[in-house]
Formats: C-alpha cells, structure tokens, sequence
C-alpha cells in the first residue's frame, strides 16, 4: 500500500494482486453460480443450462461452485473485515445517498477506505453466502438428501431461492458501482486508483495512506507545471 | 420411461404451454381394495419383473415390509400394519400397496425444473421421462406421499409408471394383472369409481360403517385409488395422509417466489442500465486531481513529523 508519484499521474496502491486474484474467483463463480442456478430457478432460463453441458451437469456442478464461491470468499473475507467495521461516519454518508445517486459527492462527509454501501454491500453479501450455503447444503441432494427431512429441504428450497435473488440484488449494486463511479474498475483490474479519485471517494483513506510515505516514481523534472499547487 | 404417447400430453413440467389435445384418451385408474388383499407380494414381483429391476436382498427386522421403503428398484411394497380394533377388539391386519398415487395435480411436476422430465398424460398416467431428468431430487420435495427415489447409479427419479408402456398397448399394469385376490382392477377413473361403490357397500353390509374410497381432492384426485374398511382414518394404513396437498412451501416456491424473483432480478438490472445511461456521469474532475496533490503533500509532511 502506497501513494506513488510517477511520471504521468499519482496513484494510490488499494489491493495487492493476492485479494485482486481472490476477488476475481470470487467474482467468476457467482456469476457462474448464478447463470447455472438461474438454469434451475425458472424454465424460462432452463437454455443457460446447455452453458454447463446440460441439466444434469448444472445439477452436479452448481454445489461445487458453491463451495469454491464460500472457500474464496472467506479469504476475501479475511482480507476486507478490518476496513469495513461501522463508523459513525457512515451512517453520515448514507443519509446523503441521493446525492450519491445524482453524482454530488462535494456534499458528503469524508470517509476511510470503504464508504457506508460498500460495508452494507460487503455484510450483506458476508450473510447471504452463509444463507446461501446452508440451505445448499440442505438441498444438496447427492450427498445430502438423507441428512434432511422433506419438509427441512422444502424450506431449504425457499430459503435459498430468496437468498439467491438478495444476492442477486447486491450483486448488480456493487456491478453497478463499479461502472459508474468512473475510475473504480481499476483498483480490481490494476490494484491502484488516481489520486484524484481517491481524493473525491476516500479522502481519509488517501490521508492516511500518504501520512504513510509517498514513493516518488518520478524523473527530474520533478513535477509538471500543470498538476497541483507548489508547496 | 420415455414418453411413449409423445401426442398425449396433458401437462409437461418446467413448460408453460399446454400441448394441443390431438387425441381424446379417457382418464384411466387403479383400484387397490385394501379389503380383498393378503400380502402375496404377487404385484411387487410383477412390477420388478416388468420392468426389468432387481431389488438386493434386504434384512429383517421383525416386519413383513420387504424392503422396508420404496427404492429408486421398488416402485410398488406393500406395507402390514397390525391394528388392534378398539370397538371390536380385534387385531386387523392393514396391508396397503403403497406406490405412486398418479395424481390429478401433480406435486412432482409442479416442482420439476427440467421440461419434459414429468410428464402427465391426459388418460392422467404421471410419468418420469428418464432422458430429461437431471437427478435433482426437487420431485421429492414436491411430492405429498413421498414416493419418488434418486438412484445413486445414474441419478435420475423413478417410481410407478402404471406401466405407462402397457396401458399404452391396452395392457393393464403388471401389478392388476398379477393380483390373485382381484384386489387390484384398473380401467377407466369413472368405472373403477362405480366399481368401488359396490365393494363400499358390500363392505359396509358386513359391519366396516366407514368403508369409503380414497381419492383425495386435496391434489385433485388420484389415478390410484384404494378401497379403504376404514376411510375415516386413512393413517392407519401405514400413514396414508388424511388431506394430502402439495405442501404450501413448494407452492410458493414454485409459484410467486419464481415470479417475483424474477421481476426483482430484471427492474434491478434495467434500473441500473438506465440510471447509468442518463445520471450525471460520476468521474473526478481536474480540480479533484490537483486538490489531491496538495492534499497528499500535506499529509506527506504531517507524516514525516511524526
């Protein structure tokens, strides 16, 4: 983690290639979690289930995913908890979600490295994987189908068809966000952000990561004329 | 089973069409008279023998119930149930064939997520077609009398067919045809409704008051109907349940869940599509980059004080 003057621009380090790498196995079997489950969710999405070789395939690999999905994601966990503990400061920003929505972020207090719906997001998705794996685990049926009662995998069946659309719900709000908020993507693609966006996001995140050390990447000349104030 | 009457659908699961009726069949029925049966097992053979299953050799453990439940091999057992008569005080012995009840409203269908992996034909035969079924066991859940079985060789569902292949042919079920006693008859639902009324009579003239047909309307009707000594109390019959439904968990599962979660799903997805398209798009501006610099040097310094 650090703040590195280069040549072109400031960036700031936000995730190592471990959690970058641990995000994107996290990322690519929810989705795939969520095409094959949607296959078995509605017959009107029953054609996703050619995606995996058919329906039985969809059946039988669905659960794994599942399992790599909580594996990795417990990992993720790990590495995200500490950042993303409720300050009062969120609930701050949260009352300020419209203008959020509307792009007028100069209204809102300034916030460490995750902000009050990237926490919610992050907690919600922290309960529902946990949901989501329990009541999978019920209606695993290969394995499971002796464990439960019929009734207990009713439920089961209920349960993780609500939990999955919750899931679903979460998952387009952090897509979303990442699209939206212009320069985001590229904390999960190259691990660092612009100073610029840090500033605008995270200030007190960017506050304390400079008070941290600055790297200065840069040749002589040591700065362009046109980037920030002389000191 | 594959689907043999590939014109004669009435119902075909995970599909929301109904298939056009190109041939009228009459709805067909079996009749189990529980009064006129003696525990052969005669059916149980007929039906292995039929269609070709094996069942391993079991154990025993002081019942005459061989096996002791429906296996994905066992699609019909008949179950002995010892019950002392209060108002008799005599012991009766309760000998139930339990199996597929065929019924008009199918649990199975309804919470099978395959097409065409439960299909209900319209002489109301309810039939798995193994091609189409992915082993997901959902069938079971779906179910009120907890019949169908996942076999652990190939993972698909299986239980009684009423030998949908013989009827087909104008065959009865082996099971009918094997029955030494005529305790199983099998012909058209309304026939074999007709025919129970003279063995309820029969019955109730020697003493059984509350002999009565089971053909609960909690699922619509059943294609497999018994004649019961005791219709007042269909438990007895080795927990024959009383008002069988689809239970209200797999109707809500199957039902708004499905619907509701979709819809949830898609305004999501559209909304954020929408908005991204129209709202002020959400970038840093220029003046935030140079704002940063300063920023980062003042922390910088205030960090190196430190």
């Amino acid at each position: 983690m650090a703040v590195r003057r280069e040549e072109e621009r400031t960036t700031v380090d936000r995730y190592p290639g471990r959690v970058r790498v641990n995000h994107w196995i996290t990322a690519i079997s929810l989705i795939l979690l969520a095409l094959s489950g949607a296959a078995l969710f509605h017959p009107a999405l029953f054609f996703l289930s050619s995606l995996f070789g058919g329906g039985a395939n969809t059946r039988a690999l669905h659960p794994w995913l599942g399992v790599v999905l909580l594996a990795s994601f417990a990992v993720l966990f790990v590495q995200m908890v500490r950042h993303n503990f409720w300050r009062k400061v969120d609930t701050q920003w949260m009352r300020h979600i419209g203008d959020v929505m509307s792009g007028h972020e100069e209204n809102l207090p300034e916030i460490g490295k995750y902000n009050g719906a990237q926490k919610i997001v992050f907690w919600l998705m922290t309960l529902l994987i946990l949901v989501l794996f329990a009541t999978g685990i019920m209606i695993w049926y290969e394995y499971f189908g002796d464990s439960f009662t019929i009734e207990q995998q009713r439920f089961g069946h209920i349960i993780h068809a609500l939990a999955a659309v919750a899931m679903l719900l979460v998952v387009i709000v952090h897509i979303y966000a990442g699209f939206y908020v212009r320069g985001t993507m590229a904390a999960m693609t190259e691990g660092k952000v612009t100073g610029g966006w840090a500033f605008r996001h995270h200030r007190l995140w960017l506050r304390h990561e400079a008070r941290e050390g600055v790297i200065d990447e840069r040749q002589a000349p040591p700065r362009r004329p046109n980037i920030g104030p002389a000191e | 089973m594959a689907g043999l009457q590939s014109q004669d659908f009435a119902r075909i699961s995970a599909t929301n069409f109904r298939p056009p009726d190109v041939r009228h069949d009459f709805e067909v029925a079996k009749l189990i008279d529980v009064s006129k049966c003696i525990g052969c097992k005669a059916c149980q053979a007929a039906c292995l023998e039929w269609n070709n299953l094996r069942e391993e050799v079991g154990f025993n453990t002081g019942s005459y119930d061989n096996p002791h439940d429906l296996t994905p091999n066992t699609w019909t057992l008949m179950r002995f149930t010892e019950w002392e008569n209060p108002q008799s005080g005599n012991l009766e012995w309760l000998i139930r064939k339990d199996g597929c009840m065929h019924c008009a409203d199918p649990g199975c269908l309804k919470a099978c997520p395959s097409p065409g992996a439960i299909v209900q034909y319209n002489n109301g035969i309810v039939d798995f077609v193994s091609e189409n079924c992915i082993g997901c066991g959902y069938c079971v859940k779906g179910c009120p009398f907890n019949i169908p079985r996942i076999s652990q060789a190939d993972h698909k569902a299986y239980k009684c067919t009423l030998c949908s292949d013989r009827v087909s042919v104008g065959q009865a079920p082996a099971c009918a045809k094997a029955c030494p006693t005529g305790a199983i008859v099998f012909g058209t639902k309304q026939a074999m409704l007709t025919y129970a009324q003279t063995r309820i009579t029969d019955l109730k003239s020697r003493g059984f008051e509350n002999a009565g047909i089971y053909d609960p309307p909690g699922v619509g009707g059943t294609h497999v109907m018994y004649v019961l000594h005791h219709a007042d109390q269909p438990q007895l019959y080795a927990g024959l349940p009383q008002n069988p439904r689809i239970s209200q968990v797999v109707e809500l599962w199957k039902g708004l869940t499905k619907y509701a979660g979709m819809a949830a799903v898609g305004f999501a997805a559209a909304f954020a599509f929408v908005h991204g398209i129209v709202a002020r798009r959400n970038d840093v501006s220029r003046a935030e980059d140079r704002e940063a610099e300063h920023l980062i040097d003042e922390e910088a310094a205030r960090g190196r004080q430190t």
